[in-house]
């Protein structure tokens, strides 16, 4: 029986971009459908009554939510190609270690950069500047932070590059100069097909901020 | 060669008692060491650099922290004794869902009761998440279904917080979750848990010095 496999996500989410990535890294066929924040579909809203929020996988008809989890479930699953977490239990550690990182430090210092304004703004640049520069530090020379080959932590952090442009212009700073290893390793990433083609364009991104940022009565 | 582990602790902490629980559920003998977080050791600035917390598993010389991390990494290498995830992927899913939600949704109401002013609104928002646990528990004897497992383990430390819960925020879990109550007691009878749980008078205690100190009472 064939399986049967929907994504309910929202295009410029970082959360949903991890799942088209592990999706598209694995080779499996699915259903994309984009959803409306403002007005939640009954399907997102039964599949995930808990938080109702994007991404949320849903295979065979049950639902996984969550990003890091739909990405760990799919590694469980479609084990033949592509791994994604290592095999060796303290490198498995170190990989949920530092997703979980990604999500404490570089997602909420991103969202405050572009959404706020003066102390608050430039606090929250700084900790997603310094939170990058720890990046750097664990990458280190390797080419992925999977080392020889893309892994969990890579999928993890790469969705956010798609949002460095936007961050760059509200926060007045340059990623590149600040982190130069993390955007090579950037670039790196997005020559793998499952990446270009999981994030969006990085100037629609921007228009996305400023959209929102309009809406909030920032700009 | 035998294995050296070591856990560095503070006993109130809920996060140290699933670290605490795992390692007994698997049998493994360690060495407790309870830090001071007002003067922290250089063992734990050495193997946590990157947050300076506890709970730190420390392997044969290798860190590994944040709690689910290592109580996955405990599962993982000690597997034949006691699975804690179960091994089909959706269930697997299933249970890291649950503990996602208690170290967000739950803990941030935790927070809010302990450590600000807030604790009456928090005690009702913390009401309305215990609800969806209980939810989730339905009829089965333990979150795992028939046996203990990693949903039970991540959520009954937090048992130790109840009496504080419901003292500084005005709620009684009992008549609100009586199968929470139910199910906790059920999980104190296992010897893992009752062993590595703090008593909820000393934790009540401790809450209450941190509050005068921070001026919340």
């Amino acid at each position: 029986m064939a399986d049967e496999v929907v994504l309910l996500d929202f295009w410029p989410s970082f959360f949903g971009m991890r799942a088209r990535i592990a999706l598209a890294e694995k080779g499996i066929y699915y259903q994309y459908r984009d959803e409306d924040l403002q007005d939640k579909s009954p399907l997102l809203l039964q599949m995930n009554p808990v938080n109702k929020k994007i991404p949320v996988l849903v295979h065979n008809g049950k639902p996984i939510c969550e990003s890091l989890i739909i990405v760990q479930y799919i590694d469980e699953t479609w084990k033949g190609k592509s791994p994604l977490l290592p095999s060796n239990p303290l490198q498995q550690a170190q990989a949920r270690f530092w997703a979980d990182y990604v999500d404490k430090k570089i997602f909420p210092s991103l969202r405050d950069t572009w959404s706020t304004t003066g102390e608050q703004q430039e606090a929250a640049r700084k900790e997603f500047i310094e939170a990058l520069k720890v990046l750097e530090g664990e990458l280190g020379e390797k080419p992925y932070f999977g080392g020889d080959s893309f892994g969990f932590l890579d999928v993890s952090l790469v969705p956010f590059y798609s949002w460095f442009y936007a961050v760059e212009k509200c926060g007045n700073f340059s990623t590149e100069a600040e982190s130069p290893k993390i955007i090579a390793w950037a670039k790196r990433c997005m020559e793998r097909e499952s990446v270009a083609k999981s994030l969006p364009d990085s100037e629609k991104v921007y228009n996305y901020v400023l959209e929102n940022k309009k809406k909030m009565g920032l700009e | 060669m035998a294995d050296e582990v070591t856990l560095l602790n503070t006993w109130p902490s809920p996060f140290g008692i699933r670290v605490r629980i795992a390692l007994a559920e698997k049998g493994i003998k360690y060495e407790h060491k309870e830090e001071n977080l007002q003067d922290k050791s250089p063992l734990l600035l050495k193997m946590n650099p990157v947050h300076k917390k506890i709970p730190v598993l420390i392997h044969n010389g290798k860190p590994i922290c944040e709690s689910l991390v290592i109580v996955q990494y405990i599962d993982e290498v000690w597997k034949e004794t006691s699975p804690l995830l179960p091994s089909d992927p959706h269930l697997r899913a299933q249970g890291r869902f649950w503990a996602d939600f208690l170290d967000n949704k739950v803990l941030d109401c935790v927070r809010k009761i302990l450590l600000t002013k807030d604790e009456k609104e928090a005690g009702k928002e913390l009401i309305e998440c215990l609800k969806l646990l209980e939810g989730e528990l339905g009829e089965k004897p333990y979150f795992g279904g028939e046996k203990f497992g990693y949903v039970d383990l991540s959520f009954i430390p937090f048992y130790s917080l109840f009496y504080s819960f419901e003292t500084f925020g005005n709620i009684s879990i009992e008549s609100e979750c009586p199968k929470l109550i139910a199910w906790a007691k059920r999980c104190l009878q296992k010897e893992s848990v009752s062993e590595s749980v703090a008593d909820p008078e000393k934790v009540y205690h401790f809450w209450e010095q941190r509050k005068k100190k921070l001026g919340l009472e």
